[in-house]
């Protein structure tokens, strides 16, 4: 493939973008690894099919989520990529 | 050769289908052995020796002499495929036979090894996988070598890869012992040496390219083997077969059970002590082992060497999606394996008559992972009554049983009583994960011996064939050791395991992390990271390990520190908090040594900025990859 070298302004928009999806990627994660678990007791009074609200969360809701987000990164940053023309495939 | 390696690459769809296909077959066919009343020792030795057959073939097949294929795979694994591989390599003995056990004991605590061992994975792709690819070396240390100044850095990075990948394959050839002495009959420590042979004729020969195609292989074996006791177990309980869904209803039985039992702390109750009451220390413990096991997801080196060997960075991040969608499948039915097993004991097994109690109690009662305790002489038949008083009534009380928690999923469908073809099917899948993980270790731990330290350090003109040579002699002698190990220790594979996720996190995350994302940090930044947290995280380990008295007499100014005994010893808890969590302590220490040191110290070269610049970005060349030297 050929060398194409970014400007110093290209190359810091676009890790400007990168950064940006990966601080809201890691806020997802912090929300769904922690946050949500801290109420686990309170919805645990709510049930869904069976399930107490809070035990579902861990066990499936939040896993979920993790692979939601892989994809979510994998998706965004692919375009990103685009947008610079700096895909590698 | 190359044309065979081709057509391989180009046909891997129809060459697994062809193999699943084959195992599925395989497993019908065992089955109408068993209907013909073939014996059940015939029929474990059948799975048993035929999986470790075709996974020896592959390996044999896969062998290589080039250093490109035996460390990387020649870089030639697709991101589906790729994320198959991962999955084997991640979930381990564990994942397999140790989560499903954790929770049916722990209930909403053992949810914590759920979310740590896939959160993590969400940090891989957005912090490190698309970079360390286009990095585009062989191990991790080679990052840490390229990145903060040459040797010391990549012999800190070997020492901390080797702690924890050792500590994490012993629980591995742990497990390995675990099924082939119950489906072989065979004694425990000859057992982990059988095992051993297993997993050398993976990857002896094809070093990472047959490591991946035998993952391949092993994952579609585990995973069917895990979701097949669970549907049929819900088919038998809901009459539905999808249990990811209909286990809600077990949950619903278990409570109710309980009550009539008189169980104080309700199994779905979160952050509860033993009592039932609401306990901060439950949920600052399941909080802290969340956040270790998901750092150390993004730290261990045997799963991040695994995205060095897809064809791009792209490829890279979508084979961590892959990956973490394959280890999903498991992980979100292992809360319901749980629950049915837990249902099925409530129902079947307990306030069933000592004298008509099933065959499975005495076969896993010999080899001490399940116990009747009723009688007062139960401890002479069962290892794990020892300690228990039964009430002599011939009832069994539900405080008279004792499982042990790795039996959990090796016996629940004996304990459901399915057909024994599926006890063996499990067996199978427990021994292709454990075999799995322990692969892709074992081959970190000679990569780092052979490429980092031998090559590297001592004698960087070693030819191709000395190296690879060399290679395989220490992946035979690591693999030795580790085997000797587990064969005298024997431990709780659970808390090993979560030991290495702490080691690794505490002493490669800050340094993986900044060294991508803080262009400034220096050398030493790099250098001081590791020592300061891994140092900090080992000295906890031991020190609240085997010497909690001390512990709690000298460092009692910390805050409040209980000794609890457990594994036979007394261990110091700081804070409350479990030590198979150390890494909360060793982790913001690494962080801070890095930020501390990277601002006292002068920034990275403009060359090393530059090799920054050029590694976060997918497309173009690696520039100054050897501005360390």
């Amino acid at each position: 493939m050929a060398e194409s070298k970014l400007t110093a302004s290209q190359q810091a928009a676009y890790w400007e973008k990168t950064k940006r999806l990966m601080l809201v990627i890691l806020a997802a994660w912090f929300f769904f690894s922690f946050v949500i678990h801290f109420w686990a007791p309170q919805l645990n009074q709510i049930r869904i099919i069976g399930f107490p609200l809070g035990y579902y969360m861990a066990a499936q809701g939040s896993l979920i989520a993790f692979v939601l987000m892989c994809v979510w990164n994998a998706k965004s940053q692919d375009r990103i990529d685009h947008e610079f023309g700096v895909q590698d495939e | 050769m190359a044309a065979i390696q081709g057509g391989f690459l180009a046909n891997l769809g129809r060459i697994y289908a062809l193999y699943t296909g084959t195992f599925i077959g395989f497993t019908i066919f065992i089955g109408v052995l068993e209907l013909l009343g073939v014996p059940n020792r015939v029929l474990g030795y059948l799975f048993i020796f035929l999986t470790l057959g075709v996974y020896a073939l592959i390996g044999w097949l896969a062998r290589t002499a080039e250093v490109n294929e035996y460390y990387v795979a020649g870089r030639a694994v697709p991101a589906f495929y790729n994320g198959m591989a991962t999955g084997a390599d991640w979930m381990s003995a564990a994942s397999f036979i140790g989560m499903a056990g954790s929770l049916y004991f722990g209930g909403y605590g053992g949810l914590a090894f759920v979310l740590g061992w896939t959160g993590g994975y969400v940090l891989v792709s957005i912090l490190m996988a698309p970079y360390l690819r286009k990095f585009g070396q062989f191990t991790v240390p080679d990052f840490f070598s390229a990145r903060y100044g040459g040797n010391l850095a990549r012999a800190l990075a070997v020492v901390v890869l080797i702690t924890a990948s050792f500590t994490y394959v012993v629980a591995q050839i742990v497990g390995v012992g675990i099924i082939t002495a119950r489906f072989l009959d065979i004694p425990f420590q000859l057992a982990c040496f059988v095992g051993l042979l297993g997993i050398l004729l993976c990857s002896m020969l094809g070093g990472m390219k047959a490591v991946t195609w035998t993952q391949v292989a092993q994952y579609i074996i585990l995973i069917i083997a895990y979701l097949i006791p669970v549907v049929v177990l819900s088919a038998k309980v809901t009459g539905v077969p999808i249990p990811q869904i209909m286990y809600g209803q077990a949950l619903e039985k278990i409570e109710a059970l309980e009550k009539t039992f008189g169980v104080a702390q309700p199994y779905v109750s979160a952050f509860t002590n033993a009592k039932g009451e609401y306990s901060p220390t439950a949920m600052w413990n399941f909080f802290a082992l969340i956040l270790c096991l998901m750092v150390g997801t993004a730290s261990l080196p045997h799963i991040l060497m695994r995205y060095f060997t897809t064809p791009s960075v792209k490829q890279a991040r979508d084979s961590v999606a892959w990956s973490l969608f394959f280890i999903f499948l498991l992980y979100f039915t292992a809360p319901a394996y749980a629950a049915f097993a837990k249902l099925e004991v409530y129902q079947h097994v307990i306030g069933q008559p000592i004298a008509s109690l099933p065959a499975w109690v005495s076969s896993w009662g010999s080899i001490g992972l399940v116990g009747a305790c009723d009688g007062a002489n139960a401890a002479q038949t069962f290892a794990l009554c020892k300690g228990v008083t039964g009430n002599g009534d011939g009832i069994l009380q539900l405080s008279e049983f004792r499982l042990h928690t790795d039996a959990v999923v090796l016996a629940t469908p004996e304990i459901a009583g399915l057909p024994y073809v599926i006890s063996g099917l499990v067996a199978a899948g427990g021994l292709a994960a454990a075999l799995s993980t322990a692969d892709g270790l074992l081959l970190a731990i000679a990569n780092a011996l052979s490429h980092d330290i031998y090559y590297k350090m001592i004698d960087p003109n070693a030819d191709t064939k000395r190296r690879l040579v060399i290679s395989r002699i220490l992946l035979g002698l690591v693999a030795l050791v580790a085997a000797y190990v587990a064969g005298t220790l024997g431990a709780d594979i659970l808390f090993l395991v979560s030991w290495a996720f702490s080691m690794a996190a505490a002493g490669l995350f800050a340094g993986l992390v900044l060294g991508i994302w803080w262009k400034r940090a220096g050398d030493a930044a790099g250098v001081w990271g590791i020592i300061v947290g891994f140092g900090l995280c080992m000295f906890f380990l031991i020190a609240t390990e085997f010497y909690g008295p001390w512990v709690k007499q000298s460092l009692s100014w910390m805050g409040d520190i209980n000794i609890v005994k457990i594994r036979g010893r007394d261990v110091a808890y700081i804070w409350g908090i479990n030590n198979i969590s150390v890494g909360i302590f060793g982790i913001p220490a690494a962080f801070i040594a890095m930020l501390v040191a990277g601002w006292v110290t002068k920034p990275a070269s403009a060359e090393m900025q530059d090799f920054i610049d050029s590694i976060r970005v997918p497309a173009g060349s690696v520039r100054n990859a050897e501005a360390a030297h």
